[in-house]
């Protein structure tokens, strides 16, 4: 009788979670995009050495010819990478469960994230035209949190956790412009790696 | 045991239990969700559903999609307060 009960009450919870929350995110998939994130930031450090800019002695807003394009360039590769591998290891984690990839629960936290994600990167497009270079990356932040603390209703909370963080890193990134890139590896890389872990040992 | 007066009869059966489940955090759940959800067989599940009707816990909203009809539910009030009434109770019996 009483493990009916137990049964029950555990089916109840189940059965809400599943059915209002995505719950085969990766922790895994959090590292990898961390560990992305991390080259990424070495390379454009490196690019602006390329350019015989020392980031954080000289670097205050300038630009030279090509430098801005590459860097673009470098974002996109660093986005495509993170975001394709994150789906491809979600994907995986689902089938492995047995679960549906494409439900509504999905619909909704791709919207939630990316409805935010998008309008925020249409307005550090803007800033990148005026040449307000030294307000993106704490921009950047800033959107991601938000963008996550949105998204966190429709799978593991922890992600909102993420998303505070993220946000708040963004505000402190920018008090401090001039670190706006040391700021964006601990936020985009090292935070990932860290949320990563924590949510691949918890939810494996 | 009076405590078990509480248990609704009409929540017995585990779809049941899950269709009120996934019906109180989601609103208009359409059939073929329902029954990705609780893996049961069409019959079996529109069986519990007409049920769930019947006792006024569930609402049935048809419209067409193109050609094809889409059925979707909705848990009223009634059976809101119902479904909470049966995990208080169960809840209940746990703690003994």
């Amino acid at each position: 009788m009483i493990q009916d009960v137990k049964d029950d009450l555990q089916h109840i919870r189940k059965m809400m979670e599943q059915s209002s929350r995505f719950i085969s995110l990766s922790g895994l998939s959090g590292v990898v995009a961390g560990v992305i994130a991390l080259a990424g930031a070495y390379a454009a450090w490196y690019i602006f050495k390329q350019h015989h800019i020392n980031y954080f002695n000289d670097y205050r807003g300038g630009s030279t010819p090509g430098l801005v394009s590459q860097l673009v360039l470098l974002a996109i590769v660093v986005l495509v990478a993170a975001i394709g591998l994150g789906v491809l290891i979600t994907v995986n984690k689902t089938q492995k469960q047995g679960l549906k990839i494409w439900t509504s629960t999905t619909k909704k936290l791709l919207i939630a994230l990316f409805v935010p994600l998008a309008l925020g990167g249409l307005f550090c497009l803007a800033a990148l035209y005026h040449g307000l270079f030294e307000i993106i990356a704490p921009l950047m932040l800033l959107v991601y949190g938000l963008a996550l603390i949105n998204a966190g209703k429709y799978t593991f909370s922890d992600i909102q956790n993420l998303g505070y963080c993220e946000a708040l890193l963004g505000i402190i990134a920018m008090c401090w412009p001039v670190y706006g890139l040391v700021f964006w590896a601990v936020g985009f890389g090292l935070l990932h790696i860290i949320y990563g872990l924590l949510m691949y040992k918890k939810y494996r | 045991m009076s405590l078990l007066q509480h248990l609704n009869k009409d929540f017995e059966s585990r779809v049941r239990l899950g269709i009120m489940s996934v019906l109180v955090v989601n609103t208009w759940v359409d059939f073929l969700e329902m029954k990705e959800h609780l893996q049961v067989t069409d019959g079996n599940l529109a069986s519990h559903i007409n049920a769930l009707e019947q006792k006024k816990y569930i609402e049935v909203k048809k419209e067409f999609v193109g050609k094809k009809t889409k059925t979707s539910y909705k848990a009223t009030k009634v059976g809101r307060e119902a479904f909470e009434k049966h995990i208080n109770a169960l809840e209940k019996l746990l703690r003994g």
